[in-house]
């Protein structure tokens, strides 16, 4: 009889070679081909209406940069006030429905994928099988991972080209790429923003077991962390400056606005402000600016980018760590 | 070698001990059914054989000595889990292509073979498969695997009588082709006494019989004779459990072999695989254990119909 409790190095040998990551994905593909199929098909749907109403915006949009080139002058003002009229709520309103693609990749693809199998017992096959638990996990994981952060690069890339007409280096543009919403839909945030809601959602899913409350915690925790980034962390990324003219660079990210009177004391008073902007020169008064400069835009992308992803790959360490230990 | 071997096993879940200061070997070669009352850590230990679970305490060794849930103990069982869990909207030819792709060694051919024999159509979801066959292709998927141990837990619970004995006659038609060994829990006594060679009666989280089943029925028979003398019988004999049917009394005793003498005026009769599983069940303080038998000398209860 062998004795136990001893380790035995002559027995490393005996490891069989790990089965291929080739298969592990085809095994990953298969499981989730229904939902892929689903999430395509409701991307698809987005990305089609996006291209749509992006190519009457900017038809529309065209016609009235046309004319402000042309006839520089009150009419053009007109005719952009009208553009934004009847474009700029469709827009803004794309943009929130937007922001849910993480929040639903976080519930309807990181949430179920663990908490399915640990609910149903499936994970009395999955893990007994020969490849084991680490392996076959991270399979599953990484597949609509990566698919989806791409998809969400590639809506974000879309987004950027559908919005344009706002953003636009134009005299009274609608929106700054830098402000909160559009911020986090541009550049590498948004991609950034899947995969964490995407990894929150699995380790909502393999700490909680069961689908629909992992899907639920996955929304809040995501959206709460969407909630404090936007109110809270982002403008800390770099100090912000502060200016006493009134004048920010073109697109800022103002933060706070207020005046100071000749005691150097804040105006709170709402009607004095009026009457300080009616009146002309006002001595004495000084208006206060802090904002973030528009060309901060690329570094704060790279902070948020960098960061989300540090989270994410943790998130899912975490979620690995778990599925290894957890035990029947 | 032993295909199971646990030390000072213990499994706690919560501050309940499902498993206390467990020591077993099972030895290779063998179809070991695992025999209990509900409760009696029998997943428990099935879910520390496979990996499923860690010890809180002691070890778990199997195929001769690889830790439970290392990549080559994974890599040599098959476990089908209590009620066969599938992937229910995978078709049977997807589950044995996933099976496949998650593990070293399939058998393909093998696999396809047996779901035609059994009639299981490769198109159908899992899920939309009769209990039966979602059981029989969840042993397929097992055995496809070629594993050198096969553990089956509670695989007949849900079967009607049929489909029990189709499933264990593949079992055993496996066992017999590979040299495979297989562990088994169960509550169906009358399938045991075809298909176990070898038998572990737990009870209360801790090994109350185990020896191999020739043996153990070698080992006892019922005696009957006049109730009368059946407290005297029993002082002289180890008794394991005494039933008593108006002026007769059963006594099923361990005896050194058929050889020993039967006391004037009583009756020896071989008992049954069932009969000593029951009469152990019944006798949570009884023992029988290879080797030096740890013999309780509590007073049997007796039981009056």
């Amino acid at each position: 009889m062998i004795t136990l409790n001893t380790p035995a190095p002559a027995r490393r040998d005996t490891t069989p070679p790990p089965v291929p990551w080739r298969r592990l994905t085809w095994v990953s593909w298969r499981q989730y081909r229904m939902s892929a199929a689903g999430a395509a098909a409701f991307l698809g749907v987005l990305a089609l209406y996006l291209l749509i109403m992006g190519l009457r915006i900017r038809g529309a949009y065209a016609a009235v940069a046309d004319c402000s080139l042309s006839a520089p002058g009150k009419r053009c003002v007109g005719a952009f006030l009208l553009f934004d009229n009847d474009y700029f709520l469709i827009a803004e309103t794309s943009a929130a429905v937007l922001l849910a693609v993480p929040a639903l990749a976080g519930v309807f693809a990181g949430a179920p994928i663990l908490a399915r199998e640990l609910d149903s017992g499936t994970f009395r096959f999955a893990w007994t099988q020969g490849a084991g638990r680490t392996r076959p996990t991270l399979a599953r994981l990484a597949l609509p991972a990566l698919t989806l952060t791409a998809a969400a690069a590639a809506f974000s890339q879309l987004f950027g080209w559908f919005f344009y007409p706002f953003f636009a280096g134009r005299e009274f543009a609608q929106a700054s790429a830098f402000a909160p919403i559009y911020f986090t839909l541009t550049g590498i945030a948004f991609a950034a923003w899947t995969l964490t809601a995407f990894a929150i959602g699995a380790l909502a899913g393999v700490l909680i077991r069961r689908a629909v409350p992992a899907m639920a915690a996955a929304l809040a925790a995501w959206s709460g962390l969407l909630l404090a980034t936007l109110l809270f962390l982002r403008r800390h990324y770099e100090a912000p400056l502060t200016t006493r003219t009134g004048q920010t660079s073109p697109s800022s990210w103002v933060i706070s606005n207020w005046w100071t009177g000749p005691n150097g004391h804040r105006v709170t008073s709402e009607n004095q402000i009026i009457a300080i902007l009616n009146g002309g020169p006002h001595p004495g008064y000084t208006q206060w600016t802090i904002y973030q400069p528009a060309t901060r835009y690329w570094h704060f992308q790279l902070i948020e980018g960098g960061w989300l992803l540090a989270l994410s790959l943790l998130l899912i360490a975490a979620t690995i760590w778990m599925v290894r230990r957890r035990a029947a | 070698m032993n295909v199971i071997e646990t030390s000072g096993l213990g499994k706690r879940y919560g501050s309940t001990w499902a498993l206390r200061n467990f020591t077993v070997a099972v030895p290779a070669g063998h179809v070991a059914a695992l025999v209990g009352p509900n409760g009696a850590g029998k997943t428990t230990l099935l879910n520390l054989a496979v990996g499923l679970a860690r010890p809180t305490a002691g070890a778990v060794n199997v195929l001769g000595g690889e830790p439970a849930g290392s990549p080559a103990a994974l890599d040599g069982i098959a476990f089908v889990a209590q009620d066969a869990p599938l992937y229910k909207n995978l078709p049977a030819a997807d589950m044995l292509q996933l099976t496949g792709n998650l593990n070293r060694r399939f058998d393909h051919g093998y696999a396809q073979e047996r779901l035609a024999e059994l009639g299981i159509p490769l198109k159908r979801r899992a899920g939309k498969l009769s209990g039966g066959q979602q059981a029989q292709l969840a042993l397929t998927l097992a055995l496809a695997r070629r594993p050198r141990l096969l553990v089956l837990d509670e695989p007949l619970a849900n079967l009607d009588p049929l489909a029990r004995h189709d499933f264990m006659g593949m079992v055993l038609a496996a066992a017999a082709e590979d040299g495979m060994s297989v562990v088994l829990s169960s509550h169906v006594l009358a399938e045991l006494e075809r298909v176990a060679d070898y038998l572990i009666l737990v009870s209360g989280g801790r090994v109350q019989v185990a020896g191999e089943v020739d043996e153990l029925l070698a080992r006892h028979r019922v005696l009957t004779g006049p109730a009368a003398e059946a407290g005297r019988i029993a002082q002289r004999l180890s008794v394991v459990h005494a039933r008593r049917a108006e002026a007769q009394a059963h006594l099923l005793v361990r005896t050194g072999g058929p050889g020993d003498p039967v006391p004037p005026g009583w009756e020896a009769h071989p008992v049954s695989v069932e009969e000593l599983v029951l009469a152990y069940l019944r006798e949570p303080g009884a023992a029988a254990l290879p080797g030096p038998a740890r013999t309780q000398k509590a007073e049997p209860t007796e039981v009056s119909r």
